[in-house]
């Protein structure tokens, strides 16, 4: 593994090791530059991945305190947790649950399509599928998606044969296994899939993609990454060019260090993105970094979510296997006959007994309440994963009355749901709950969001300055050698699971980087 | 949020889970629990209290008093760490106490839950709560109750053991869910 000097100014610095910050490097490392990775949370190995919700939380999780405010549930329920997301090697790739889809052609131009709805900042992407075709293919090669490649799909577990029927029962067609990053073959030195129902806590035979696991390692074994975990960043400095030209950054033991940098992309997931960007205002950039626009923390988006839960009469135990065992896509579909823009879908999901008593109804007491855990056994659960809508008031701010443990602000989380979230996750419920009715439920439960993890589109890219942080490589508007290299970017939310989408991004624009750095225009 | 239908009803034909029906009687707290909690900063007023109130919380009735006197201990322990927690637990039973003027313990079922539905937005409320969600349903002991197996990695996942066992549904196509490898 490499070690550069906090003096080189030859390497790019990337902050943040999950699904863009990794997948970056290692394409970066690949073409035979430097880099050094920036990540705040410690390294693990897959043998410390532990199947127990609360002790891997608490391993995983990023618990840094953020405020929520906003009229979205999510503030009430988790007021000092708004996001689910990990802060390790890795990022929250160690934590997601794989599923792995395309943004769909149409959503790409999300304003064209959806047209001018009141109280959102709807754009069209400055990129279209077609542009993202040959890397959305490297995507799924590199992280071995089910049913791309020749890969088989996943076998089924017990919480998807009920998804399965009761939605073929109402008339969906659209429901299989889906397309997953994980392995169902033994396939690029990964096991396949156990079956184990701990995704969400780190996968431990390895068969779910990680990079904690994949890109790291591969870039690692180049000789050219140095990768420092632990190591928080502070701030962004520019020179007197404005062009940034290093990253401060506390390490384990609280020491301060200044890496210096040719290019520093950056990749802290969409809330400590834009307040890296925020909190690294200077003299000549006193709105914070790449924030001509104002645009930086705006727009952001977690997805419409909810799950419906409901209660049988024979056993399912739908925790065995596969969280995200599979998926109905029918709701994915642009139709706004049923009063909403934009599709959902549903994906199974199920959670450990511990979980379930915090999130199933989240402050709930009482016997009506426990009754329903006693349910457990016969339980079945599916997640609503919709697309919400951008809105320039939903956005990530300084708080200025609480500081982190370094004297900088910490993040403000704002949403507000708008009524097409309102009318989508109504519909959701509904269709939901008819899922489940078709395979005689005796009880279904509709349960509100979680804390959020598909966090989105707080620096975003567009085809005008005026209008967002960055251009369709990631590069930001104002600062030709700063770029943003994960989900922030996102014009739009789409229907999707983020994640593909997140790698494929960065795979493009480390092609970018390369040709800017050969071409010595960054 | 929650749609009532026929499952309780059926629960107890099915006697899937026996007495229900005895939630609206006295909770009643084991003889020798609270002496058992050895507990450092809480009385043992304060124990036996905090053991119902956790009864009432999340009430399980086939649930042995065991498993809430966790929830008593890690409050203790939270109380020992920290003096602000100790003196809202105290301030919080003692308010509990002179809600209706008869220690709330010595109260009917329906009177202490009418309590606690007059409290639940406090921070104590919140303080006992927030523990006990985590200490009840964190304790493997539990889980079993549930028919929630717990960690499957040492024993090879459920690939081999059980992941598509249902038998109440047919199997769904192959296309839709592909054997596994």
């Amino acid at each position: 593994m490499a070690q550069y000097e906090f003096s080189d100014d030859s390497v790019v610095v990337i902050i943040g090791s999950g699904a863009g910050g990794g997948t970056l490097a290692n394409e970066l490392c690949q073409k035979g530059i430097k880099v050094v990775v920036l990540e705040a949370g410690p390294r693990h190995t897959i043998r410390d991945f532990v199947n127990n919700e609360w002790a891997a939380f608490s391993m995983l999780a990023w618990t840094d305190k953020r405020t929520a405010s906003g009229n979205w549930r999510v503030a009430k329920d988790f007021p000092t947790l708004p996001a689910w997301i990990c802060k390790t090697v890795g990022g929250t790739t160690v934590h997601w649950a794989g599923a792995s889809l395309r943004i769909q052609e149409h959503e790409f131009r999300a304003r064209s399509t959806y047209g001018d709805i009141p109280g959102t900042s709807l754009q069209d992407w400055p990129i279209t599928l077609a542009d993202l075709e040959p890397y959305y293919a490297k995507a799924e090669d590199k992280m071995g998606v089910t049913r791309t490649n020749d890969i088989p799909g996943l076998p089924g577990n017990n919480n998807f044969t009920v998804m399965y029927w009761g939605a073929t029962r109402i008339g969906y067609t659209g429901v299989s296994t889906g397309r997953m990053a994980i392995n169902s073959r033994v396939r690029a030195g990964r096991s396949s899939c156990w079956q184990m129902g701990f995704c969400f806590q780190g996968c431990k035979s390895g068969a779910k993609w990680s990079t904690l696991y994949t890109e790291i390692p591969a870039a690692e074994a180049t000789g050219r990454l140095d990768l420092r975990p632990q190591s928080m960043v502070l701030q962004i400095q520019h020179d007197d060019t404005g062009k940034v030209n290093g990253v401060l950054y506390a390490d384990a033991t609280g020491t301060q260090h200044l890496q210096k940098a040719r290019v520093v992309c950056v990749a802290g997931n969409s809330i400590e993105t834009p307040r890296l960007l925020l909190n690294s205002h200077s003299a000549r950039y006193p709105d914070g970094l790449a924030n001509s626009s104002g645009e930086v923390g705006r727009n952001y988006m977690r997805h419409l979510t909810g799950s419906v839960f409901a209660i049988f009469d024979q056993p399912v135990h739908m925790y065995r296997g596969t969280t995200m065992a599979g998926i109905i896509m029918d709701e994915a579909r642009y139709d706004p006959r049923r009063g909403f823009v934009g599709g959902y879908h549903f994906e199974t999901i199920s959670l450990g007994v511990p979980f379930l008593a915090a999130f199933l109804s989240p402050g709930a007491w009482g016997r009506d309440y426990t009754s329903l855990l006693e349910g457990y056994s016969n339980m079945a659960g599916m997640w609503i994963v919709g697309e919400d809508m951008p809105s320039a008031t939903n956005r990530i701010t300084l708080n200025p009355a609480e500081k982190d443990q370094w004297g900088l602000p910490i993040p403000d989380v704002h949403y507000d749901d708008h009524e097409n979230d309102i009318a989508m996750r109504n519909h959701a419920f509904k269709q939901g709950d008819a899922v489940y009715q078709a395979v005689e439920s005796t009880q279904t439960i509709e349960v509100p969001p979680y804390p959020s993890t598909h966090n989105l589109g707080t620096c975003r890219m567009s085809a005008n300055s005026r209008d967002g942080v960055c251009n369709k490589f990631g590069q930001t508007h104002d600062i030709a050698n700063l770029f943003i290299s994960d989900g922030s970017q996102f014009t739009t939310g789409a229907a999707e699971n983020p994640t593909l989408t997140i790698v494929t991004l960065a795979i493009r624009q480390s092609d970018y980087i390369a040709d800017q750095m050969g071409k010595n225009q960054i | 949020m929650i749609k009532k239908g026929i499952y309780r009803r059926q629960l107890m034909q099915s006697g899937a889970i026996v007495g229900i029906a005895a939630s609206s009687g006295a909770v009643l707290v084991t003889p020798g629990v609270a002496k058992a909690m050895n507990l450092t900063t809480l009385d043992p007023h304060e124990g036996e209290t905090l053991l119902v109130m956790s009864r009432q919380i999340y009430p399980h009735p086939n649930l042995g008093d065991m498993y809430y006197a966790q929830v008593v201990t890690d409050l203790d322990q939270k109380a020992a760490a920290d003096k602000n927690i100790a003196q809202q637990i105290k301030d919080g039973v003692a308010g509990l106490d002179s809600a209706m003027g008869i220690a709330w313990i010595a109260l009917s079922s329906g009177n202490q839950i009418a309590v606690l539905t007059s409290i639940e937005t406090t921070p104590f409320f919140q303080t006992v709560r927030g523990t006990a969600v985590v200490s009840l349903y964190n304790n493997p002991l539990v889980w079993r109750f549930f028919g929630y197996e717990g960690a499957s990695f040492p024993y090879g996942g459920y690939i081999h053991r059980g992941f598509n066992d249902i038998n109440w549904l047919p199997k769904p196509p192959d296309a839709a869910s592909p054997a596994a490898g």
